[in-house]
């Protein structure tokens, strides 16, 4: 097999009809573009609005849920075995809100090879007070730190320094519209009343805005020995932990081993957030979907561009075959006229979909509840550009496969008597 | 081994056209080396699909064809393309030059094909034969922009670039006028006295065939006289 001479046949025939060729490796330029634009632009949405749930989701939350005792003492009495029993307003007597022996079951879940990093959290409501009225509220005692790099806590601090929750004693990070509300700023005193009565200062050194407002609304951060000073409990004392793993698939599994392991309630990101996936994914369908559509009517493009070629070509096809070329040689010259329009086309398609991507990362875009997002977020996965690269070879080799056989299947004795 | 270049034995051949209409009806003969053969005979007569079954690209046909002792028939297109492009040159009665590619190298694609010497030794020898029928000055042209006449030689010269054992004419001076007819005879004359090189070629033209070495006539699908 001659592959240079295929080539250069092959080449020269390209080169003949440039015009024609030109305007299907467009067609194919244009798809590409599209494709590589359009799912950056998509995916990269997809990531910012995924982002606002899952930075700030643990793949599994372990907490005591509190919870009525599953046996009552009626069911105890063997006289009643055989009976149904109804009871209301059970109450939840020695069930607490605390993670029993919680330094045991950190150190085990840090010492698991699948997690990438865990946040234990303390978590108490309270009112936060505004002369004489009281506004409901949370605060959750965390290492800023590990928040940091489990849940990107500092992407959402507008004003101050994240930092100084550590450094600081007794200071506060509060939702940006609660702050609002409270006529504090950053230096001011907050006062807050605990669940047993107790009213605490805290020192306001930062906004928090997470882009959910209502959640804002009532939110406050603090440092665990701060919030386990406000409650008035022991050093040791947590209610949630918040695991990430380095493989989110995985989270159901672990939380099931974990539920068992530690005898305490765990949910994983999949069930607390069901619905939201479907949302990206049907986006990033449709993406696929509109891009493919390109990547076709181009691949018509390039039909129809050889099939002219192969009709006009018809005299060099015979003349071809009868000096020494197979039909196989014929057929692989075809393709590789197709595959060179698709590799050219392709080729344009993918840097201009990188700079067309590029000027949609640069058109001003503000988001009001992401306040560290300035402009369009565009997302450039390698993964896109290998896709339409696949994507535009496969298309220009099956439009170019019937073609390239019609050809290979020209009779020249046809051809030659006909003239 | 004989010196027999080309063998047909009962070649019959058959157009299924809604009725059998036979085109050629058993025929055998033999070319040997150096000869210089034509096959005449009225438009009709079957002659030229005669060439095209002898050429192996017909394969539709009964009887039994050899080339250089080998058996064509049934052979897979991939061998025998193999053999067209080693072993038969072609001149046909239109040029079928490649527009896209100079001339030189319309000649030399048969022998790239081939790819049995170097490039550069294939353009010495495709310069070899432009510079035999005298048009190596043209090389570099494009085919669009030479004479019918003077295609006619690059079609002869690109036959004749692999050094075939037979080069196989179907009216090659049909569309050439009187002066480029004759000039085209006179180079197979050439080409057969000084190369011995062998040739079969369809002709209509009573006064082509009577200078060639053999002649061949055809009626209705039969040899009438050879």
């Amino acid at each position: 097999m001659n592959y240079k001479l295929n080539i250069e046949i092959a080449g020269s025939l390209l080169l003949a009809r440039w015009k024609q060729t030109l305007v299907a490796a467009i067609g194919v330029t244009f798809s590409i573009t599209m494709f590589i634009a359009l799912l950056g632009f998509m995916t990269g949405l997809n990531k910012l609005l995924d982002g606002l749930i899952l930075n700030r989701t643990a793949h599994i939350r372990l907490y005591n849920e509190i919870e009525k005792n599953p046996r009552q003492p009626v069911s105890r009495v063997s006289m009643y075995k055989d009976f149904y029993n109804f009871i209301s307003s059970v109450e939840a007597v020695n069930s607490r809100e605390e993670i029993y022996n919680s330094e045991a079951i950190i150190g085990a879940i840090r010492a698991d090879k699948r997690v990438r990093g865990i946040s234990p959290k303390v978590h108490t409501p309270a009112f936060f007070n505004e002369g004489n009225i009281r506004i409901a509220g949370v605060i959750d005692g965390i290492n800023a730190r590990e928040e940091n790099e489990l849940f990107h806590f500092y992407d959402y601090i507008t004003g101050g320094s994240g930092d100084d929750l550590m450094t600081i004693p007794n200071s506060i990070i509060l939702g940006k519209p609660l702050a609002d509300q409270l006529l504090v700023n950053i230096g001011d005193q907050v006062y807050v009343t605990t669940p047993s009565g107790d009213i605490f200062p805290l020192k306001l050194i930062g906004y928090y805005q997470s882009g959910i407002r209502d959640l804002d609304k009532i939110q406050g951060y603090t440092s665990i020995v701060t919030a386990q000073k406000i409650t008035g409990k022991p050093p040791d004392y947590y209610t949630d932990i918040q695991v990430k793993l380095n493989d989110l698939g995985e989270a159901p599994a672990i939380a099931k081993e974990y539920k068992s392991l530690f005898g305490l309630q765990a949910v994983d990101i999949q069930t607390a957030n069901s619905e939201f996936e479907t949302g990206s994914s049907i986006r990033t369908l449709i993406s696929y979907v509109v891009g493919i559509t390109l990547l076709i009517v181009a691949g018509f493009g390039i039909y129809n561009i050889l099939n002219m070629m192969i009709y006009e070509k018809m005299d060099s096809i015979a003349i071809l075959k009868a000096t020494g070329f197979s039909g196989r040689d014929v057929k692989i010259i075809f393709l590789m006229i197709a595959l060179g329009i698709g590799i050219f086309g392709g080729t344009m398609g993918l840097l201009l979909g990188y700079l067309l991507s590029l000027l949609i990362d640069a058109i001003p875009f503000h988001f009001s509840s992401l306040p560290t997002i300035t402009t369009y977020p565009v997302n450039y996965n390698p993964a896109y550009y290998v896709i339409g690269t696949l994507f535009s070879l496969i298309t220009t080799y099956l439009a170019g496969m019937f073609p390239a056989a019609k050809a290979s299947k020209i009779d020249p004795v046809i051809i030659i008597r006909g003239k | 081994m004989s010196n027999s270049v080309l063998e047909a034995s009962h070649i019959s051949k058959t157009f299924h056209d809604h009725i059998d209409v036979p085109v050629l009806k058993d025929i055998s003969f033999q070319i040997n080396k150096g000869e210089f053969v034509s096959v005449m005979g009225k438009s009709g007569c079957g002659k030229s699909t005669l060439l095209y079954i002898l050429s192996t690209m017909d394969t539709d046909y009964e009887g039994s064809l050899l080339i250089d002792g080998e058996l064509m028939t049934r052979k897979p297109g991939i061998r025998l393309a193999e053999v067209r492009n080693e072993k038969i040159g072609f001149v046909f009665q239109f040029h079928y030059l490649l527009n896209e590619f100079s001339v030189l190298r319309n000649v030399m694609l048969p022998g790239l094909k081939l790819n049995r010497q170097s490039e550069k030794q294939i353009e010495q020898n495709a310069l070899k034969w432009l510079n035999v029928l005298g048009i190596d000055h043209l090389s570099a042209r494009k085919p669009n922009l030479i004479s019918g006449g003077e295609k006619q030689r690059v079609a002869i010269a690109r036959a004749l670039i692999n050094d075939p054992l037979i080069i196989m004419g179907d009216e090659p001076t049909g569309n050439l006028d009187k002066k480029n007819s004759w000039l085209v005879l006179d180079i197979f004359k050439e080409l057969s006295e000084q190369f011995q090189q062998t040739l079969l070629i369809v002709t209509h033209d009573p006064e082509f065939a009577t200078h060639t070495n053999r002649m061949i006539e055809m009626e209705d699908g039969r040899i009438i006289r050879q």
